[in-house]
């Protein structure tokens, strides 16, 4: 009887293939607009969650933190090379310590390369940053221990800065100066790309001792540190360590809050994904508003298709039909109308969203995740059911003598 | 012979027309046994379309029994019709009223579906059924492909695929010309050799004629209902 049904509903539907096709039309827009938009969405979020996975679960991050009202009377908190040190020296468990050292790129004018400038930025650090960020060199190596141990000044650089400098393809052995000082070349990263407009390759590692000496007095440096924690069951009590050592060290008081942030890759992914759900949802409601606009069209036309085949509800009943059975025939009707607009749309959004994520530069593939899918067309067999049980209801309540004499 | 196929009794209809109460049908008795060919008539307004609509169990008596079949279905529930109609009654309209988009095998097969028949069955069902009305080379063919006569055969079909107890035709002669009435009128005569009953309302006098049976409605009661045992016969001998 199903099977009747849905066959039923079929030859309806392609009886008037240009009608159903306008009729889903609402149903289509929406539910394109919205996979498009969360496939470019999910996209952005897949890859950056992926590079927030390489970090490892394992791993802490520990940056200075200053309250707003603080950083409105313009003093700022640091970590500094002794709270390094003291990490290093009194925190146990721990594998990897890298420090990452920022200097501002365009400290001493800037790096150049004859007379080529480059305001890349450049990051004091040592051997472990490569473990910690799953970034490794295509050409040369990175930064050894006796770099740093020995202040050596060397450079490993981004695609974008050797393009830059104008250096050759193979730039190691060659010179730059950075902040006036002379660097070796001995290697240069991977491509990695653009992530939200912001040029991943334009940058310089160099020993973070190296840094250190480059930055002199000036100003305060600013440093973050990445450390491994070797036992993961350990992450917490490791963190509490490294809170109270900080604390104590920093002479912080009882009633005083962090100057400082200790987060794990977990911590920093889900507030990222914290934005990326919130655009998903105020995207997602706008969508429920055009299934919505599109449901009621969908109704609209059924309805008129009710009295349009009056005759032959009357037919089929003097037959034999149960008000069931008119009822599901309806019901599968909209189902099935609504159900073709969500997979024209998911299609339709799907080329929209790679389209999209195609043309614009440094945008990572778009995504289409499962339950984007699920959502889309579960939505959509939904707003069929709840706005085709009006007219439904009306076809299965005809009276069949009316119904035969319709005209 | 004389096994009754159904029984009217004191059937009343009435409607409610404002506040005033309009009686079609006043307390009336009928029988029809296996077998009879039945003619309906009366002027407009006698309350035939009203008994016919009762008969064929698209509307329930106001008071009265109607027993179809052995069974009372005058207080039936909606879907309890349906069924009753599925099963025992062939409808044939004025105005064939066919499924276009449907090809004459399917429309033939329709009632079937509601009987829960496999669609190959059903589909033999009504191959056989359009064969046996002579249109077994145009099962394939749309209504729009088909002249009024042979539209009016395929609903025949379509009435009889089910077996029914009863076939009611309803002015099944009303759209032919007189040509293809002649046509329908000795498949209707067939029928009736063939054992099948059929009740035929006509306002047509030389259709009533050529029934066995007359039964002449006026004014919601029946006026007169006379049986020609003899027609038959002289029919049985001619064919």
């Amino acid at each position: 009887m199903s099977f009747e049904i849905f066959r039923a509903a079929i030859l309806a539907v392609r009886a008037n293939a240009l009608r159903s096709m306008l009729t889903t039309l609402g149903i289509i827009v929406g539910v394109a607009s919205t996979i498009a938009v969360v496939s470019v969405v999910q996209g952005l979020s897949y890859s950056v969650s992926n590079q927030f996975q390489s970090l490892g679960s394992n791993a802490l991050t520990i940056e200075a933190y200053t309250p707003l009202n603080e950083r409105i009377q313009g003093k700022f908190s640091h970590l500094t090379h002794s709270d390094l040190a003291l990490i290093r020296q009194r925190v146990e468990g721990i594998s990897d310590v890298t420090p990452i050292l920022v200097v501002p790129g365009s400290q001493g004018g800037g790096t150049r390369h004859r007379n080529a400038v480059s305001l890349a930025t450049i990051l004091g650090t040592n051997k472990n940053y490569i473990n910690l960020d799953d970034w490794m060199p295509e050409q040369g190596r990175f930064i050894l221990n006796q770099d740093d141990q020995t202040r050596r000044k060397v450079a490993v650089l981004g695609k974008k800065v050797v393009e830059d400098l104008e250096l050759p393809e193979d730039p190691r052995g060659e010179f730059i100066t950075i902040a006036g000082e002379w660097f070796k070349i001995i290697g240069v990263m991977e491509e990695r790309g653009e992530l939200l407009g912001f040029n991943q390759d334009d940058i310089i590692f160099i020993p973070y001792s190296a840094a250190g000496a480059l930055i002199g007095h000036h100003r305060l440096p600013n440093l973050q540190i990445r450390l491994r924690v070797r036992d993961i069951t350990a992450l917490d009590s490791v963190r509490q360590k490294i809170e109270r050592l900080l604390r104590t060290h920093r002479k912080l008081g009882r009633d005083q809050a962090n100057d400082f942030k200790i987060q794990t890759s977990d911590q920093l992914l889900e507030s990222f994904e914290k934005v990326t759900d919130t655009v998903t949802a105020v995207l997602g409601g706008i969508v429920a508003i055009s299934l919505l606009v599109g449901g009621i069209g969908i109704m609209n036309i059924m309805l008129v298709s009710v009295t349009e085949r009056t005759r032959e509800i009357g037919i089929n009943k003097a037959l034999g039909a149960t008000r069931n059975f008119i009822l599901l025939q309806f019901l599968a009707e909209a189902v099935l109308l609504c159900l073709i607009g969500g997979l024209i749309g998911l299609g339709l959004g799907y080329g929209l969203g790679a389209a999209v994520a195609a043309v614009l530069p440094g945008f990572p593939p778009a995504q289409v995740p499962a339950w984007a899918i699920m959502l889309a067309l579960g939505f959509s067999a939904s707003v069929g059911i709840i706005f085709g049980i009006v007219p439904a209801a009306k076809a299965a309540n005809l009276n069949p003598i009316d119904a035969l004499r319709y005209e | 012979m004389s096994e009754m196929v159904l029984s009217l009794r004191n059937i009343v209809k009435h409607y409610a027309l404002g506040l005033e109460k309009l009686t079609v049908l006043h307390d009336l008795n009928l029988d029809i046994q296996r077998n009879d060919f039945v003619a309906l008539t009366g002027p407009s307004g006698s309350g035939k379309s009203t008994l016919m609509n009762i008969l064929g169990c698209l509307d329930k008596p106001s008071s009265g029994e109607y027993f179809l079949g052995g069974r009372d279905v005058s207080q039936l529930s909606e879907d309890e019709l349906s069924a009753v109609r599925n099963r025992r009654i062939g409808f044939i309209f004025q105005s064939f009223n066919l499924l276009p988009r449907h090809s004459a095998l399917d429309n033939v097969a329709h009632p079937l579906i509601f009987r829960g028949e496999k669609l190959q069955q059903r589909r033999a069902m009504a191959r056989q059924a359009l064969e046996d009305v002579g249109l077994g080379d145009r099962v394939d063919h749309y209504p729009n492909q088909l002249s009024g006569g042979q539209k009016q055969r395929v609903a025949v079909a379509r009435a009889l695929v089910g077996q029914p107890d009863i076939l009611l035709a309803d002015e099944p002669t009303g759209n032919l010309d007189s040509k293809t009435t002649e046509t329908m009128m000795q498949l209707f005569e067939n029928l009736h050799h063939q054992g099948q009953t059929l009740v035929i309302v006509s306002h047509e006098s030389d259709i009533a004629a050529r029934c066995k049976r007359q039964i002449i409605l006026r004014d919601g009661v029946i006026e007169s209902d006379t049986n020609q045992a003899t027609h038959g016969g002289a029919l049985a001998h001619e064919l």
